[in-house]
């Protein structure tokens, strides 16, 4: 074997993207060959080099936010918000539809019905209901405070777990405050964010479930939420800002 | 190129397909943005750029069956930042990629460690190397690609993406051993 060849076929056995016999005849050569061991060593240490280095740049805040703008202007509306005259009725109907469907199609623990393992312990009603009675005057917040550390120890001795609190008002979500609620028969921690003048709750409650991505929105006129498991807790953010804000905030706490 | 698509535009999508395209294709924003950085090495044009390409993915979005994500935008992010590249800087798109593979000077592991460990320098020696020896580079050390995918990122055959990455190395640790002699070039 020619060490020209080998001086090519090593950067393959490098990256391990030689086949198992080019790779076996790769190792024999390097037991007689000092040049081409010495060649790798150079290049395993060039490698471990730029790997270091933290040479990779992370795309900037204000760059996401420009491409999110552009990203919004280039998706149409949903049709709801294209007939503001029907819009309450349409709400308010699709609500109630919303409700009396998920009420028979999700599955609930312990009827029988073989649940999906990536759905929430609640139904999407029970859901959509909280989220409502916590808009109604009075509700939103048992807790009312930008400040994590304040709004994190409020929940200390009232709950049998600690959520994880994080104000992200540099991001454009400021904490609003925190409250409790019953979810699915289970007491949960709510986070409330805010979002120009719409308000996020974001459900917390734990989980023995391994984590899971953000799940693809759960969609109702009006009403979207966001699913996901990460690090021993369910979180489930709902509101009625557009999925791209709702995402964004997802994605600041599942970090 | 086989697999993959960039099928045909189209203005606007619905928030199903936003709602997809945030869960497909955004995560990998900050790959796309650290290749345009190191295509076009300047923070204030790969913002622009990489800004454009996303925009440009979006909108060619409904023409990706699923598959690799990843890939998919990088390979539209390479080709933003070559038409951009073309139009601003053609100059430096002009170096040949064919060069001999000179037999390897002799470099020691230790020397090229010490030359490594400095985060500046190394950068400053990447940049240094034609456009299309730090693309396999960035892709293959930074990004963690498999040939595969550099294949299909950059348009060169899978079978040429070894020796690429050859001599892209070499002239990595050529310009990391040398004296810095093209400090001055660089600020242009």
């Amino acid at each position: 074997m020619s060490c020209d060849y080998t001086r090519t076929a090593l950067h393959g056995y490098l990256d391990g993207e030689l086949d198992a016999s080019r790779s076996a005849e790769f190792e024999r050569h390097l037991e007689d060959c000092r040049d081409c061991a010495k060649a790798l060593e150079v290049e395993e240490s060039l490698r471990s080099a730029l790997q270091r280095s933290s040479l990779c740049e992370r795309a900037p805040i204000s760059l996401r936010k420009k491409i999110r703008a552009d990203l919004d202007a280039a998706t149409a509306a949903p049709v709801a918000q294209r007939i503001p005259s029907w819009r309450w009725m349409a709400v308010v109907a699709s609500i109630l539809l919303v409700a009396a469907i998920s009420w028979y199609a999700w599955p609930r623990p312990g009827t029988g019905t073989a649940r999906n393992p990536d759905a929430p312990p609640f139904t999407a009603a029970e859901l959509i209901d909280a989220h409502i009675r916590s808009l109604q005057p009075g509700h939103l917040t048992d807790v009312a405070s930008t400040d994590q550390h304040t709004v994190k120890p409020w929940f200390n001795g009232k709950l049998d777990f600690a959520p994880p609190v994080k104000d992200f008002s540099d991001d454009g979500f400021p904490l609003v405050g925190g409250r409790l609620d019953v979810l699915g028969g289970q007491n949960v921690a709510v986070l409330v964010y805010g979002r120009r003048k719409h308000f996020i709750n974001v459900f917390v409650l734990p989980t023995k479930e391994p984590d899971t991505p953000i799940h693809p929105p759960g969609l109702r006129q009006g009403y979207q939420w966001l699913h996901w498991r990460h690090q021993g807790m369910e979180y489930c953010a709902v509101s009625d800002v557009s999925v791209a804000d709702l995402h964004e905030l997802a994605q600041l706490i599942y970090q | 190129m086989s697999g993959i698509n960039q099928g045909s535009g189209s203005d606007v999508l619905d928030v199903h397909e936003r709602a997809r395209f945030e869960q497909l294709v955004m995560p990998h924003l900050d790959a796309a943005f650290n290749l345009a950085r190191w295509l076009l090495r300047s923070r204030e044009d790969s913002e622009d750029v990489a800004q454009e390409a996303m925009l440009r993915a979006y909108r060619f979005f409904r023409g990706f069956h699923g598959g690799d994500a990843r890939a998919w935008l990088l390979q539209i992010v390479r080709n933003t930042c070559y038409t951009w590249l073309e139009k601003n800087r053609p100059v430096e798109l002009m170096t040949e990629f064919d060069e001999e593979l000179h037999p390897q000077p002799s470099v020691s592991p230790e020397s090229l460690a010490i030359a490594g460990d400095n985060r500046e320098r190394l950068g400053r020696a990447l940049e240094t190397l034609p456009p299309r020896f730090r693309e396999v580079l960035v892709l293959r050390e930074l990004e963690g690609c498999s040939y595969k995918e550099i294949a299909a990122i950059t348009a060169i055959p899978i079978g040429t993406v070894m020796s690429a990455l050859a001599r892209a190395r070499q002239r990595l640790q050529r310009a990391l051993t040398q004296p810095p002699v093209q400090e001055a070039s660089r600020e242009l």
